[in-house]
């Protein structure tokens, strides 16, 4: 498989204080791939790298072949890396469906548009010219998670959609995945909660304290070693 | 019939009071920035129309289409290469900035035009005038200045809210790290919002100049003017702005009716009066 993103040796700070060391991953085209890790492991960190929103060394990040590292997050949209950001982070002042036509307005043609989006999940569509914040905590990932799909990402990253969120509302989310990806999108899903993240994705890193101290198959990873990778015990 | 008329004067010198307040207001509600060098803006407009005016042999109103383009081009500039370089967490950078802007603005004008005072020939628009009954009249003029105003504040607010320039606008004022991540050059919208606001202070400039005298020192004081009509409004709310402008515009008609020094303190003490019973103004900004 080839390679879309790929990250090698990426330092990351916020001032003084480092975040990320030496984190080496790979996500390949159409590959879907969980980070897991504990509160503070570095995992958004490392998602706002790659969607531009920290600093890092020009080629410590590649993709599609090309340095981006530190590239503004509005040009990497244009090139196909969308990010969801954690707690949505929906404009409050736009109505549902001006939030997902933002999506759309800087991003590739492809083919996510707002009937799609509205597909696949129906319940939008009835909201449309609801404000965001009317809606409840599911209803906004998904909005969240519509306005990435506007932009047609070749790269989704998603930070911790079921946070916040009843578990219900969390497998609903999740069922729609394989629709995501459908299309041949690569799929980056940061998670605290490991089962999830698991059953979702193809492979999985784990992060700890900055550092990755795990790369696995998602299916055939154990338990025992994960847990270890996971908690540093 | 004579407060009916100082009531109606009142009312269309609030549409030239809202022209210095929308400005004003676009710019605070997209960026948080207050522009302190906001009304020696509008004397530069005046001046520049004053030059094009001459230079051109347009009328006043004919030279906006020159001047309106230019000062967005400056606004743009000025954001870009300036004040965004002020903006930041800390609200007091942009504040001294635009302070500084403001003193190099009204030298600057003093230096190349002397401190005598001014004004643009409309010609024969000036004194005609359109009488409602045998004792009251309005001036064109200042009718033409409201409906201006009128509509400047309709052009606005459907551009807020009815086009993709609009969404950015917002969206950027709401979250303008979360804008990045959807594609919008959040510093780009910055230029674009100042470069709207300036060509808005290019309307209420050349109005300025035609209705009466201007000189270089006048800017603080229209600065004043749009801040009180933006907070008597409401922050945040377009049409809000608009009534702000008139409150604002019928006080100071009201005291000036009672004795003509009381013309500049009617209008402030109308604004401490709202800000104390009021303070989010009459519509403010409505939030979910």
């Amino acid at each position: 498989m080839r390679d879309l993103l790929s990250i090698s040796r990426l330092d990351a700070f916020y001032g003084d204080f480092q975040a990320l060391f030496d984190v080496s991953l790979r996500v390949g085209e159409g590959e879907v791939v969980a980070i897991v890790g504990s509160n503070g492991a570095g995992k958004s960190t490392l998602l706002k790298s790659i969607a531009g929103q920290i600093a890092t060394r020009r080629d410590a990040i590649t993709f599609d072949s090309e340095p981006i590292g530190g590239e503004r997050a509005n040009l990497l949209l244009k090139r196909g890396i969308s990010l969801v950001p954690e707690g949505r982070r929906l404009f409050p002042s736009l109505s549902v469906e001006e939030n997902l036509l933002i999506g759309a307005e800087h991003g590739r043609k492809g083919p996510w548009t707002l009937a799609r989006v509205y597909d696949l999940f129906p319940v939008l569509a009835e909201r449309r010219n609801q404000r965001s914040t009317s809606l409840s905590g599911g209803q906004q990932q998904m909005v969240a998670i519509g306005r990435a799909l506007m932009s047609n990402p070749r790269l989704l990253l998603c930070d911790e959609i079921s946070l916040g969120l009843a578990p219900i509302i969390v497998r609903e989310i999740y069922a729609r995945l394989p629709q995501i990806t459908g299309d041949g999108m690569s799929l980056v899903i940061v998670e605290q909660d490991i089962v999830q993240a698991l059953a979702a994705s193809a492979r999985v890193y784990c992060l700890q304290e900055g550092r990755i101290t795990l790369e696995g198959d998602s299916q055939s990873v154990s338990r025992e070693t994960l847990a270890a990778a996971y908690f540093g015990v | 019939m004579d407060w009916l008329n100082s009531i109606l004067q009142g009312v269309l010198v609030g549409g030239l009071y809202t022209m210095f307040a929308a400005g004003l207001s676009l710019i605070f509600g997209v960026m948080r920035l207050v522009n302190i060098a906001h009304g020696d803006l509008v004397v530069m407009a005046a001046y520049l129309a004053l030059v094009v005016t001459q230079a051109l042999g347009m009328s006043p109103l004919a030279s906006l289409l020159v001047i309106a383009p230019l000062m967005a081009v400056i606004g743009y500039g000025l954001q870009r290469w300036l004040l965004n370089r002020t903006l930041g967490d800390d609200l007091l950078p942009p504040l001294l900035v635009t302070f500084g802007l403001s003193v190099i603005i009204q030298n600057g004008l003093l230096e190349v035009f002397s401190p005598d005072s001014r004004k643009l020939q409309a010609g024969a628009i000036e004194t005609a005038t359109i009488p409602l009954t045998p004792d009251l009249s309005i001036g064109v003029l200042p009718l033409v200045q409201f409906l201006v105003a009128v509509a400047m504040i309709g052009s606005l607010q459907a551009l807020f809210y009815r086009t993709a320039w609009g969404r950015a606008f917002r969206a950027t004022s709401d979250d303008q790290s979360t804008v990045q991540l959807v594609g919008v050059d959040n510093r780009h919208v910055f230029g674009l919002a100042m470069g709207l606001s300036l060509a808005v202070v290019s309307v209420a400039g050349v109005f300025l100049a035609v209705r009466a005298n201007f000189d270089p020192s006048m800017g603080p004081a229209r600065l004043i003017f749009g801040f009180e009509a933006v907070i008597i409004g409401g922050l945040g709310n377009l049409w809000g702005t608009l009534a702000g402008g008139v409150v604002l515009g019928v006080a100071q008609a009201i005291g000036a009716k009672i004795d003509p020094g009381w013309q500049l303190l009617a209008g402030h003490l109308a604004f401490l009066i709202v800000l104390a019973v009021r303070p989010e103004g009459f519509f403010p900004k409505v939030q979910a």
